[in-house]
């Protein structure tokens, strides 16, 4: 999981060569780096940084601007909770906490040992099933505080 | 060459030049804080609004960005304007009540207390970019960027960390028009103080009278761009000729 030097110099060069240097390219490169490290390594904006001469601060810019990129690793299963208006009026909130204490992690983080990624989404269309908390694709609807820990246990 | 009237009175203007600074070449005043002539404008503060009417049709528009054009007709002062100016003013002083000029400014627009204000947080940075731009386009070091998004977006260096190509000159500061940005030399040490970061950078010393006098990354880099040996830095200028 741990990038170093020579091997980012490979796979990110590999990746630079794909948009032949283009500086107008460089979300695509991000995307791109993230699909193969699961996060953007700071060794692997400092390489692109570098090697197409953008600054490092744009590249900061761009990998914290959008929701898609991230900086930090994300866990092997993704815990999503639904904080949409209905699932929100039907206790979300009061879901999100408890996963949140049982994880050790507030929304936005990851559990140590990369097990786990809490995050928070405002809607995913199933308003019927509120609250909804999705873990890698699979939804589970009528969400209660009291069901958590079993939900996580299915993962771990 | 164009015609436009500004505050009813005819001006000739080039092109592509902007409302704002026709009106200030002329001595007309239009209160901005995100505006330098030294860089490229950007339209963050919205505090330059002005009223301008073209083929029949009001509108309100940054004048920092907006192009002079052919029958142009301009009122920076009307009561639609001021209540834009007095709302964003009202604004930023929610979201930097600590800022004297943004105090000062609010006091000029009528506004003496904020309609609401955060809770923590309250510095004095009111996101204009002006440093940023500043740092890119005269420094030439892009050290800086606004990052993150929305209610999160801040000023600050890549990671938040030292930045390895800030020469610590001291430009953002110089030029940021809130005081969000400053600097002091304490010895041998130049420490910057940004609202979120803070970078500290060895001063050189002038072998002649001693004095600490300028940080050694930027007479580096000013050696290194204008091709000048870096021993020309030796001595101060107060100690050359
Ligand atoms: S002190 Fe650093 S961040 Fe500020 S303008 Fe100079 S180089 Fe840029
Ligand atoms: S001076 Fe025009 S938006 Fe700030």
């Amino acid at each position: 999981m741990h990038a170093e030097a020579g091997q980012i110099a490979k796979k990110v060069g590999a990746i630079l060569d794909k948009y032949q240097h283009d500086k107008g390219m460089l979300v695509s490169i991000l995307q791109d780096i993230q699909e193969e490290y699961n996060y953007l390594p700071r060794e692997s904006l400092e390489y692109v940084s570098k090697t197409l001469d953008v600054p490092f601060s744009q590249l900061y810019s761009i990998a914290t601007f959008f929701k898609a990129l991230r900086l930090t690793p994300r866990g092997r299963h993704l815990i999503n909770v639904c904080l949409g208006t209905a699932c929100h009026v039907r206790g979300a909130v009061k879901v999100l906490e408890t996963i949140e204490r049982e994880l050790g992690v507030k929304s936005g983080g990851t559990t140590d040992g990369l097990e786990f990624t809490l995050e928070t989404v405002n809607c995913v269309g199933a308003c019927a099933l509120g609250p909804v908390v999705i873990v890698d694709g699979d939804y589970h609807g009528q969400m209660k505080t009291e069901k958590v820990k079993d939900m996580i246990k299915q993962y771990s | 060459m164009v015609k436009l009237t500004i505050d009813g009175r005819e001006f000739q203007a080039e092109e592509e030049k902007t409302i704002l600074e026709v009106a200030s070449e002329n001595g007309i005043h239009i209160p901005t804080l995100c505006y330098h002539e030294e860089v490229s404008p950007y339209g963050a503060c919205r505090l330059c609004m002005v009223e301008v009417t073209r083929k029949g049709r009001k509108r309100l528009v940054a004048s920092c960005l907006y192009p002079v054009a052919e029958g142009l007709v301009v009122r920076t002062e009307t009561p639609e304007v001021n209540n834009i100016r007095r709302t964003v003013i009202e604004l930023l002083l929610a979201r930097c009540p600590d800022s004297e000029v943004v105090q000062e400014m609010a006091h000029d627009l009528g506004v003496d207390k904020p309609i609401f204000s955060l809770e923590e947080d309250n510095h004095k940075c009111i996101l204009c970019a002006l440093c940023t731009r500043v740092c890119q386009e005269v420094v030439g070091v892009s050290a800086i960027t606004l990052v993150n998004r929305g209610v999160d977006r801040q000023m600050a260096t890549p990671f938040y960390d030292f930045s390895e190509v800030c020469i610590g000159c001291g430009s953002c500061s110089f030029v940021c028009p809130t005081r969000a940005i400053s600097f002091e030399d304490v010895g041998d040490t130049r420490v910057l103080t940004m609202p979120h970061v803070t970078m500290e950078f060895k001063l050189k010393k002038c072998s002649k009278c001693g004095k600490y006098w300028a940080p050694e990354r930027q007479l580096e880099y000013i050696a290194k761009t204008a091709g000048i040996a870096p021993e020309a830095f030796d001595i101060c200028p107060d100690c050359r000729d």
